[in-house]
């Protein structure tokens, strides 16, 4: 092995490495660390309570996403609880000179949705946030992972972690992607293929011609599902499509200091020769589009196979809680509603594909059709290019940005034992709810199933 | 943090896999801004009937039979969302050690920072555990942090703890203390590459 061939993980991360502590971990130093209400205010209080400051305030953005409602967010919050939470943000960020991007203000949205539209998120940072869903972020070739609240507030004392280097893993696609598969098909066809644990203790560089010839939203997608597989976090060689989708953007570097960036963006790919620790290659003409029919982002089928034999108890229980048998095609399901939102596949590029499948269609009687925009420039977006009317027309509701159903904290719950066709990341048991039943799958394939009540494939129809 | 040398004590078996930190604590109760009292809502929609609320006699938090401050699960214990209120809700609990084949990074990483140790032991290993404690719920099992074994009925296995981590266990340091005491070279850092200088606003 030739040791001074580096792959891309390796680059970012030695360049953030502070100290390496003899037979143990490493100190990393983070660019940018992004805050929710959920899992700051412990962080915060832990740091009153030992009488710490906060270190780096200007290197950290918040905002509020989690457990925000999606209607009426000018109104006070009537739930005391959320409320509360809410405020605490609020009047934490205050406290510490902390830039909070809350309810009302034009650049509040989800976390992993606004850090990337703003310019925030850039090739070749760290960035964390206590939220496992920042591996989203990797898209651009930066190394970003989700943490506890616990190393919240260390980052908050110091702007560093503890952290071992995880192994690496790389995952190749070549091909030409299959017609109607979309980039949540891709990854959700790696999760079934590797499992939920495939990528434990590993970090993941996705390559190949399928990642190239994505956009930076597809890319985003793909890497924000890195820790449905196990995987630290997810990240793709910045290329010409990351730079042009940086460019110009809020918070993005300017002038000489764009250059001077560009320059080091560019060195930020994996060596030829470099080895990885595991790597994993796929056919982008295998892939079709997926849907997920059991309790975790692993069981997962493409659109026209029948649900497998389970193998072990927690699989069978799995299609209990689904409701599903075994040797059923997905299409018996009767859907009841249809989630377009979530950190996944919130973003305008989503929200455009699934306005070009609905146009001058009508959602079927018997579902409720939610479109939740990842953030007020998105949702700005839409406006402006009258995709809201489209939406209007087919009988969806368009709502305001957050989290909203994907974990289900504010009221966008799905009833029990009802079936929600998600754009969404996780399928959990009650993450949608008690006892809601939730089917993964991309913007267009949900759209689909919002307009005809059931899932189907595509052939048929088109 | 609190210290954790020597466990002894009787288990509990949850032998499902892919136990993932929803279920541990379901997100509607994530509203707190507290870290205290996420203990009555472990496991809560497997341990309480949805409806009403009452304890699901089929779970084995509800028998009587087994107790103890520590937890057996299945393969891939902790996966799923970064909130370290799954940690803080099975610490309230009263368990000090979860053994499983295989932790969650997050999940993991979150233990150890509150004092609750993830022992990783053999797909075997697990499998006569549960058995063993599913016949005889008495059975002890003996966790040793700074030996790094885990025995019952004789058997022992030694498992994997960072050195570091394992000082901290013992002492109950916590990394904070530690990255404090390194202000220094953390500054020096920022110097050298220009870090604190890349602000944002």
């Amino acid at each position: 092995m030739d040791n001074n061939k580096k792959t891309l993980f390796d680059k970012v991360w030695d360049a953030h490495v502070v100290e390496t502590i003899p037979d143990g971990p490493q100190i990393i130093y983070i660019d940018k660390h992004l805050i929710h209400e959920v899992t700051s205010p412990q962080a915060f209080a832990e740091l009153e309570a030992r009488n710490l400051e906060v270190f780096r305030p200007n290197q950290i953005v918040a905002t509020a996403d989690h457990n925000v409602p999606t209607i009426n967010q000018e109104l006070p919050i009537r739930d005391e609880l959320s409320r509360n939470q809410v405020e605490q943000l609020t009047e934490n960020c205050k406290k510490n000179n902390i830039e909070l991007f809350g309810l009302g203000h034009q650049y509040q949205g989800i976390v992993h949705i606004i850090a990337p539209e703003l310019g925030i998120t850039q090739p070749g940072m760290s960035i964390v946030c206590g939220d496992s869903h920042t591996s989203t972020h990797g898209a651009f070739g930066a190394i970003a992972f989700g943490i506890g609240t616990s190393q919240v507030a260390q980052v908050f004392a110091s702007q560093c972690l503890l952290l071992n280097k995880p192994k690496s893993m790389r995952i190749t696609v070549n091909g030409k992607l299959n017609e109607n598969v979309q980039s949540k098909d891709v990854i959700l066809y790696i999760i079934s293929k590797i499992g939920t644990d495939g990528g434990t203790g590993y970090f993941c560089e996705y390559a190949g011609s399928v990642f190239e010839e994505m956009s930076m939203e597809g890319r985003m997608t793909v890497c924000n599902m890195s820790i449905e597989m196990g995987a630290r976090g997810g990240m793709i060689a910045p290329d010409t499509t990351t730079f042009d989708y940086v460019k110009g953007k809020i918070f993005a570097p300017q002038g000489e200091e764009w250059e001077n960036k560009l320059a080091y963006w560019k060195t930020l790919k994996t060596d030829e020769g470099a080895v990885f620790d595991k790597e994993l290659e796929f056919d982008a003409s295998d892939i079709f589009p997926m849907i997920t029919y059991g309790t975790n982002p692993g069981m997962g089928i493409s659109v026209r196979e029948s649900i497998p034999v389970p193998q072990n108890e927690s699989e069978t229980k799995a299609l209990q809680y689904m409701g599903l048998k075994a040797g059923q095609g997905v299409s018996d399901v009767k859907v009841n509603h249809v989630f377009i939102g979530s950190c996944t596949n919130g973003r305008i590029e989503d929200f455009r594909t699934a306005a070009q499948y609905i146009k001058g269609k009508n959602k079927s009687d018997n579902v409720n059709a939610l479109i939740v925009p990842g953030s007020q420039q998105v949702v700005k977006q839409i406006y402006e290019e009258g995709l809201d009317k489209i939406f209007n027309d087919a009988g969806f509701q368009i709502r305001q940005p957050g989290c909203s159903a994907c974990l289900a904290m504010n009221d966008d719950k799905i009833p029990e034992g009802e079936y929600c066709v998600s754009t969404s990341n996780r399928n959990f048991e009650g993450r949608q709810g008690q006892g809601a039943r939730t089917i993964l799958a991309s913007p267009l394939t949900a759209a689909k199933a919002a307009i005809e009540g059931r899932i189907s494939a595509f052939e048929n129809l088109n | 943090m609190q210290k954790l040398t020597l466990i002894k004590s009787r288990a509990v078996p949850l032998p499902a896999e892919n136990i993932d930190t929803d279920q541990i604590i379901p997100a509607r109760f994530l509203k707190s801004i507290d870290r205290k009292g996420f203990g009555e809502n472990l496991f809560r929609d497997w341990r309480f009937n949805i409806h009403t609320g009452e304890p699901n006699p089929d779970f084995v938090l509800n028998h009587a039979e087994y107790s103890g401050e520590i937890l057996v699960a299945g393969n891939n214990f902790g996966c799923g969302s970064s909130r370290e209120h799954a940690a803080w809700s099975l610490t309230d609990y009263g368990f000090k050690v979860i053994i499983s084949s295989y932790f969650a990074d997050i999940f993991k990483g979150n233990a150890l920072n509150n004092g609750l140790l993830p022992v990783k032991v053999s797909e075997e290993f697990l499998k006569d555990i549960l058995t063993n404690i599913t016949e005889n719920p008495g059975l002890e099992i003996a966790v040793d942090v700074e030996g790094q074994t885990i025995s019952f009925n004789g058997k022992t296995e030694t498992f994997e703890l960072d050195s570091y981590k394992k000082i901290c266990l013992i002492n109950g340091y916590d990394d904070i203390d530690f990255l404090i005491s390194k202000k220094q070279v953390i500054k020096q850092f920022e110097l050298k590459t220009q870090k604190y200088e890349q602000q944002l606003f």
